[in-house]
C-alpha cells in the first residue's frame, strides 16, 4: 500500500525536466527569478512550441545567457524583451503584443461570440416566427381536427 | 452558403500547406546590419566587421562545420565564388580546427571570414537556424535573408537579380 502510494506521490510531483543549467543561473536569486520569468515568455526559434526556458537547444542555452547578461547589466524587464524582438522580432514572443498588426488574432474569439451569438438569434427568431403561423388554423380545419379527435376516443 | 464557406476554408488550408511553419520572417530586413567585429578565422583571410559591409552590395553567408545542410550548399557556394562573387562567412559556433579542416576539404569560397565562437554575434544577426545567407545593400541594409541552404533557384531566382538590381 505504501508502495503505491509513494509510487502515485512520486508521478504528482514529478515535473518537466528543467533546461536551465546550474552554471546558468545567476548568483542573486532576484535577478535569476526575473530571467526565468522572462524566458518563459520567449519563444525558442529552434523548436518552436518550447520557451527558452524549457528548451535544450543550443540557441535557447546562448539566449538564457544572454538574458542573464542583459539583467546584470541594469537592463529593465521589458528592455530585455526589446533586445531579443529587436533581433528575432515579434515571433519570439509567446504571447503576441497587443497592437493594430495583431488585433485581428486577439479579437477573434470575441468575433466568433459575437457572430455565434447573431446565429443563434436569427435561429430563434425564425423559429418563433414559424410557430406562430403553423399554429394558426382556420376554423374549418378546427372542425375537422375536432371530428378527428372524437372519432378516435369513440 | 455552407458550401461557398467549405470552398473558403479549403482554399485557405490549400494556400497554407506549401508554406515552410519553421520559416521565421526576419527582424532584420531593411535594417542596418548589426554593429559587430569578429577576429579572423584563417590566418591568410581577414576576419569580418561592420565597416567591411559598406559601400558595396555583400553576401553573407552563416556557416559551421557541424552543420548538415551547409554541406550540401558548399558546392553551390563554391561555383558563385569561381564565378567572382564576393562572399563573406561567418563562422558560427563552431571550433577552429574544424572550420579549418572544412575549408581545406571542401573548398574556401569566403573573401573574409569572422569566428563567432561563442555565437553572440549570429544573436545580433537574428541567426536561428545555420546556414543563414544575408544580402546587404551598399549603405550596409539587410535586404534579403535566406534560412536554410540555398538551391540553385534560390540564387538563380531571388539572390542574384537582388544582387544586380541593388548594384545598379
Amino acid at each position: 500500500m505504501m508502495r503505491v502510494l509513494a509510487l502515485i506521490l512520486g508521478i504528482l510531483w514529478a515535473t518537466s525536466a528543467q533546461a536551465v543549467l546550474p552554471n546558468e543561473m545567476l548568483a542573486d536569486p532576484g535577478l535569476e527569478a526575473r530571467a526565468r520569468e522572462i524566458s518563459k515568455e520567449l519563444r525558442c526559434l529552434v523548436c518552436q512550441n518550447q520557451s527558452i526556458d524549457e528548451s535544450n537547444a543550443g540557441l535557447a542555452h546562448d539566449l538564457r545567457v544572454l538574458v542573464r547578461e542583459r539583467l546584470e547589466a541594469g537592463d529593465s524587464d521589458a528592455q530585455v524583451v526589446a533586445y531579443i524582438v529587436d533581433r528575432y522580432g515579434q515571433f519570439v514572443l509567446l504571447k503576441p503584443r497587443i497592437e493594430p498588426a495583431t488585433y485581428l488574432l486577439w479579437l477573434t474569439p470575441a468575433l466568433s461570440i459575437v457572430l455565434g451569438a447573431t446565429g443563434i438569434a436569427v435561429y430563434l427568431r425564425r423559429r418563433r416566427g414559424s410557430a406562430v403561423e403553423t399554429a394558426a388554423l382556420s376554423a374549418a380545419e378546427q372542425a375537422r381536427l375536432k371530428r378527428i379527435l372524437e372519432e378516435r376516443e369513440s | 452558403m455552407p458550401l461557398l464557406l467549405f470552398l473558403g476554408l479549403a482554399a485557405a488550408f490549400f494556400a497554407g500547406l506549401g508554406r515552410d511553419p519553421h520559416a521565421v520572417p526576419s527582424a532584420l530586413i531593411d535594417k542596418p546590419v548589426p554593429e559587430f567585429a569578429l577576429p579572423a578565422l584563417l590566418g591568410d583571410r581577414p576576419g569580418l566587421a561592420t565597416p567591411d559591409l559598406k559601400g558595396k552590395v555583400a553576401l553573407v553567408n552563416v556557416f559551421a562545420s557541424w552543420c548538415v545542410p551547409c554541406r550540401l550548399e558548399h558546392p553551390l557556394l563554391m561555383r558563385l565564388a569561381n564565378e567572382g562573387v564576393e562572399l563573406d562567412g561567418i563562422n558560427y559556433k563552431d571550433k577552429t580546427e574544424d572550420a579549418t579542416l572544412w575549408l581545406t576539404d571542401l573548398g574556401n569560397p569566403y573573401k573574409r571570414i569572422g569566428a563567432d565562437v561563442e555565437g553572440t554575434v549570429g544573436i545580433d544577426w537574428g541567426v536561428y537556424g545555420v546556414p543563414e545567407t544575408f544580402v546587404i545593400d551598399r549603405a550596409g541594409i539587410i535586404r534579403f535573408k535566406q534560412v536554410g541552404p540555398l538551391s540553385s533557384d534560390v540564387i538563380h531566382d531571388t539572390i542574384m537579380p537582388l544582387v544586380s538590381q541593388l548594384s545598379k
